[in-house]
């Protein structure tokens, strides 16, 4: 085989790992089959090539035998390419000359007739010596890392993880698509398991996020594009108008009571549709920005023109501007950490439950509005129709664990249906009955609190509710709401009649998921949830590097996993900005100039729009750091002119000879 | 367009004047049918409890028949029968083994069947086929001083209706709204009447009509219209000694759909075989002419 | 002599059958029989499920762990109305009507089921009628199992059968088919492959 100029001088290693390996395919065979061929000067076998002493062995084998190319047969690329790409470094040889062979999970793991696994692994080692001969020398790239950072949502993850960024130093853009910060957090009554209420806790960081120098808010505003990569992206922010200022506005209210509509008529979102407000509002007292903000689908001078504004007059700070308009901000950061929560499951999809068909079917977000102090009832749990209930269900795994709803476990339904319960039981002192499937309380003190909620003399029913209906069989049951169960502990149907049901809704992907997703070009996972790396190494970032989840966009979690894993994100990406730079593989297409023809074949085909079309050279040319290197172009490419740095025509023709012919 | 019509042994026997009112209707309206062939008992749901290839046969020897004819579709107004029929179609493309066996058996009569034959309902055929505005030009006499529910019962609608929402069926409603009848709203539409058990085991049975024909009187229906002759006979047949036991009046005549929309058409009383209910008062009927 | 307070005692695993489930998952119908939950929805829609002995989910919970004798000895699946009720609100989309159907076949093959039992009797005679005619003539068929489970009860209800003969809905010739022969053929070859495949 003619060599090119330089002498190519191979060294080649096969990892036993173990038995992994060595188990089924004789790796001394190996060893002696490649010692035999061209350029290759060393031929071992060892137990664990990547351990240190493994590695030491490499470096040793380059220093004195003068080695210029590696070959490594042992476990997926996917462990260890990285280890060993290092270990060429550190002895002074471009990483790049190293090639991986994986004779584990393509061979010793999927074989069982060893003599048939042994041939293969040596076709494979064969074709990696024939393809290591051509590989090239190739530079890791650098870009910069803008330091500000842009954070999409402000519930507690968001707000988390713009304090600790902000604390480290670091510029953060939080932005909010409802006109205040708080997310749902802000809506509890109590937090499980030590009963805090939500609000005290939560509106210090609230408040700090507000008086933070380094933490530019943006509420009522949503991001419309990304454009860029890692270090450096480009994104374009939609500020919706408020009509209100929100440097003047100190949230006296006074333009809220002098509105035209006397009577606010119009569904509170903050207290789902159980109250009223006006078309100015504040969505709730300790709202950030502690700014009104006007409704203009409701608002009359928007629906008419024609009224008298007496809001404006009303403003001592001439707060109130109808000229607003939307407006697009672009900013640079270079990362971003995405917390855009979750939404609870409608029941409305399984009408057996008799949500939206009887009035005293509440879902369990609706409760922690009608207990809490200043939601629509100042805290005292009065029905739609008017009436105090002595009798309360909560049926807990609605929308959960079910092909029919969503398949997961939503994770914190038990928790609070015990919260609510007892919560409930202190407001109204009723007979509370819950009915579950499994109790989950997994979290720290939370098994404690179960046992708490036990000795308070709840009704705990293992069972799931099938319908809720107000046709009675007897005399006690007229005039309520009957829950048909099966007490499967008891071994006996039972039919229990309550004036009150509280349906424990499950978590579900936030409606805007989808569209983010596309905006950002992050991966969803079957449930629709934004998609991790790896379940467990690496829960907060994303398979786009810069781009971090945090909180239940993630996943359905409580609030502490929630702010672990914004505090998570903040410490990776500040990792990323303090390195300063991000080193991009260099696996990279690229282009021979001289012979494209501008078809532009290869642009709409770049999954990553990492090609562009230079009008003067009438030439395509390749942005490396948009490049992920999948070679969609190059096998596209008509003239072949399109190439892959480490994926040569010369490099994979060669390895697929030396597969053929391997004796 | 021609449909190959399944009465079933029921339409035949208890069920007759579903079967007599349905040809009526069909004929007033154009609908044309033509029976299958020397059809044979598809088993109904008492027959699965014996052996599932032997009814799976039972089913496919109507269906290769009628296939043969050349026929693509077939109705069947009995529930029951509506029920088997889906069943067999979805065994046969769900369990491929199943099939083979089925059709080694046809086979020594000659018969195969390919599993494609669609199953309809009148109620989804006369919605949603375009027979609407055909029933509504037939409307002599419209029906406006009644007031009556629509009960739909289990099988139709579990678990294989496609036409119509499970949950909350439309069609009877809306076919016996064209008569002029003042169809009111009926939460216990979908619940089960306990047929099967009623008629062996009449005991336990009870209080499940009872309930359904309380909730009907409560509303001020006039009757109850249904769609199933198990249901038509279960309702009817214990309605003394219920009304006994509870000592409620909450008799009420269990009519069918077709029967109420013959009525409207000006068709006779005994043409749609209504004297054959076994709750008809006297008052009831005189309001009917 | 000591007076027997309890019969109850421990239950060892020799008096389970190991393979109970797996027959039954193997069987069309059967299949997610192992992903139930136990969360009682079934039970709590069944219309019946307040006179069984066993529950439906409990029927799916002794099957799962090989408690064959109780599974077939219980009424459950005589008194099952068919409804579908439970297959359709089931979270793990069990096809529960078809598993008390699968009972059933086991239970007549088995010879273990309650023998007086209307609903038994009723299966059986409709297949005898049609095996013999091809269809059923429901008023004879009533007749016929009325007969066999108490000459009694066919008294009590001999008002209700005149009503049913002055309103026409009496059969009085039992319905025949033409194909008599040819349907005897394909049940009789049926016969042949059911007795060869449990030799």
């Amino acid at each position: 085989m003619k060599t090119n100029n330089k002498e190519i001088r191979i060294g080649f290693y096969i990892c036993h790992c173990g038995t992994n390996i060595a188990g089924v395919v004789d790796v001394d065979k190996v060893r002696e089959f490649i010692v035999k061929k061209d350029n290759v000067v060393v031929s071992r076998n060892y137990k664990y090539m990547c351990s240190d002493p493994g590695q030491e062995l490499i470096q040793k084998d380059i220093q004195e035998h003068r080695l210029n190319r590696i070959v490594v047969a042992s476990c997926s690329p996917l462990l260890h390419e990285k280890t060993f790409r290092n270990t060429l470094e550190k002895a002074g040889l471009n990483p790049f000359y190293l090639q991986m062979v994986n004779v584990r999970e393509h061979v010793a793991w999927v074989h069982s007739d060893n003599e048939k696994a042994t041939e293969k692994a040596k076709a494979l080692c064969n074709a990696a010596i024939n393809r290591v001969r051509h590989n090239k020398p190739l530079e890791k790239k650098r870009v910069s890392f803008h330091q500000d950072v842009l954070i999409i949502g402000g519930g507690i993850a968001g707000i988390h993880s713009a304090l600790t960024l902000a604390s480290g130093g670091k510029k953060v853009y939080l932005v909010e698509k409802k006109p205040t910060i708080g997310g749902h957090m802000a809506m509890f009554d109590k937090t499980f398991p030590t009963l805090d209420c939500a609000a005290c806790i939560l509106t210090p960081k609230m408040s700090a996020i507000k008086e933070n120098k380094n933490i530019i808010l943006w509420t009522n505003s949503e991001v419309i594009k990304i454009e860029g990569y890692v270090g450096n992206f480009k994104v374009t922010i939609k500020r919706n108008p408020r009509y209100v200022r929100e440097d003047l506005c100190i949230g006296c209210g006074q333009c809220v009571e002098n509105c035209f509509y006397k009577e606010a008529k119009f569904p509170d979102e903050f207290n789902l549709g159980l109250s009223k407000r006006k078309p100015i509002y504040i969505p709730f007292p300790q709202a950030i920005p502690n700014s009104a903000i006007i409704d203009d689908k409701t608002c009359i001078h928007f629906k008419t023109g024609k009224c008298k504004q007496m809001c404006l007059s009303a403003c001592e700070r001439n707060a109130i501007d109808f000229n607003q308009k939307e407006e697009l901000r672009e900013i640079q950061v270079g990362a971003i950490i995405v917390a855009t929560g979750f939404k609870t499951y409608d029941p409305i999809k399984e009408p057996e439950y008799g949500y939206g068909v009887y009035p005293n079917v509440y879902t369990s977000l609706e409760v922690e509005r009608l207990i809490n102090a200043s939601g629509p009832t100042a805290g005292e749990v009065i029905l739609r129709d008017g009436t105090k209930p002595k009798s309360i269900g909560i049926i807990h795994c609605i929308g959960s664990r079910s092909e029919k709803a969503n398949k997961w476990c939503s994770r914190v339904c038990c928790m609070y249906s015990l919260k609510l319960a007892y919560l409930l039981k202190k407001h109204t002192h009723a007979e509370i009955y819950n009915f579950y499937i499994d109790m989950r309380t997994p979290g720290k003190m939370y098994e404690e609190f179960y046992d708490r909620l036990l000795t308070e003399g709840v009704h705990f029913i293992r069972g799931k509710v099938a319908e809720v209906t107000d046709i009675s069989l007897v005399k006690e049951e007229e005039g309520k709401l009957i829950l048909r169960v099966e007490d499967t502990l008891a071994s006996v149907i039972r039919r229990i009649p309550v004036d009150m049901v509280v349906l424990s809704v499950g978590l579900e992907p936030s409606e805007d998921t989808q569209k983010l997703a596309h905006i950002l070009n992050i991966g969803l996972s079957a449930e629709g949830f934004f998609q991790e790396r790896h379940p467990k190494l690496a829960p907060v970032s994303t398979f786009s590097e810069g781009i971090f989840i945090a909180g239940c966009c993630q996943g359905p979690k409580d609030i502490p996993d929630t702010v672990a894993q914004a505090g998570a994100s903040a410490a990776e990406a500040m990792a990323m900005i303090d390195a300063g730079y991000f080193e991009i593989e260099p696996i990279t297409a690229y282009v021979l100039d001289e012979f494209c023809s501008g078809c532009k074949s290869c642009i709409n085909i770049c999954p990553y729009s990492a090609i562009s079309y230079d009008e003067s050279k009438k030439k395509v040319f390749v942005n490396e750091t948009l490049c992920k290197g999948c070679g969609t172009c190059s096998a596209t490419c008509p003239s072949g002119v399109m190439k892959q740095n480490l994926f040569e025509d010369e490099q994979i023709l060669n390895e697929i000879e030396g597969l053929l012919v391997y004796e | 367009m021609k449909y190959f019509y399944y009465p079933g042994c029921s339409l035949r026997g208890m069920g007759k004047a579903y079967e007599e009112s349905w040809l009526k209707v069909c004929q007033k309206i154009g609908l044309q049918l033509e029976e299958v062939k020397d059809w044979n008992c598809c088993g109904s749901t008492t027959y699965l409890g014996f052996d599932e290839i032997k009814s799976l046969v039972l089913v496919s020897r109507n269906l290769a028949m009628l296939e043969k004819e050349g026929g693509s579709e077939v109705i069947t107004p009995c529930i029951a029968c509506y029920y088997l029929f889906n069943r067999t179609n979805h065994n046969l493309r769900d369990y491929p083994q199943l099939k083979t066996e089925t059709n080694k058996m046809l086979q020594e009569v000659g018969l195969t069947y390919s599993g494609n034959v669609k199953v309809r309902h009148p109620l989804d055929i006369l919605v949603n086929d375009g027979w609407m505005e055909k029933i509504s030009q037939n409307i002599e006499k419209r029906l406006e001083r009644f007031k009556a529910v629509c009960y739909y019962g289990c099988q139709l609608l579990r678990p294989y209706c496609e036409f119509d929402n499970p949950s909350n069926p439309k069609n009877m409603d809306i076919l016996v709204g064209l008569t002029g009848v003042d169809v009111l709203d009926y939460p216990l539409k979908t619940k089960c009447c306990g047929a099967i058990i009623t008629s062996n085991i009449p005991e336990k049975g009870l209080e499940l009509v009872y309930v359904l024909l309380k909730e009907a009187k409560k509303r001020n229906a006039d009757f109850i219209v249904v769609t199933c002759p198990l249901c038509q006979f279960n309702l009817e047949f214990q309605q003394e000694k219920i009304m006994k036991i509870y000592e409620e009046d909450i008799g009420l005549p269990i009519l069918y759909y077709t029967q109420v929309l013959g009525l409207a058409m000006g068709l006779s009383l005994k043409e749609l075989g209504i004297r054959r209910c076994l709750t008809l008062t006297p008052e009831f009927e005189r309001a009917l002419i | 002599m000591a007076q027997e307070l309890t019969t109850k005692s421990v239950l060892y695993e020799r008096q389970l059958d190991a393979n109970f489930a797996n027959l039954i998952q193997s069987m069309p119908g059967g299949e997610n029989l192992r992903r139930c939950i136990q969360c009682g929805t079934c039970s709590a829609t069944c219309p019946f499920s307040h006179v069984m002995d066993y529950t439906p989910r409990k029927i799916i919970y002794l099957i799962r762990e090989g408690f064959k004798e109780e599974v077939m000895s219980s009424f459950t699946p005589w008194l099952c109305a068919s409804c579908f009720s439970c297959r359709v609100r089931c979270p793990k989309e069990i096809k529960i009507t078809d598993l008390m159907y699968l009972i059933k076949r086991e239970a007549i093959k088995d010879n273990h089921y309650p023998q007086k039992a209307p609903i038994v009797l009723l299966t059986k005679e409709s297949v005898k009628m049609i095996h013999k005619n091809g269809r059923i003539s429901e008023s004879y068929l009533m007749g016929i199992v009325l007969l066999k489970v108490s000459f009694l009860k066919l008294l009590r209800m001999s008002g209700l059968g005149l009503k049913m003969l002055l309103t026409g809905r009496f059969t009085l010739i039992p319905e025949k088919i033409k194909s008599r022969g040819e349907l005897k053929k394909i049940l009789a070859f049926s016969n042949k492959k059911v007795e060869e495949n449990s030799k």
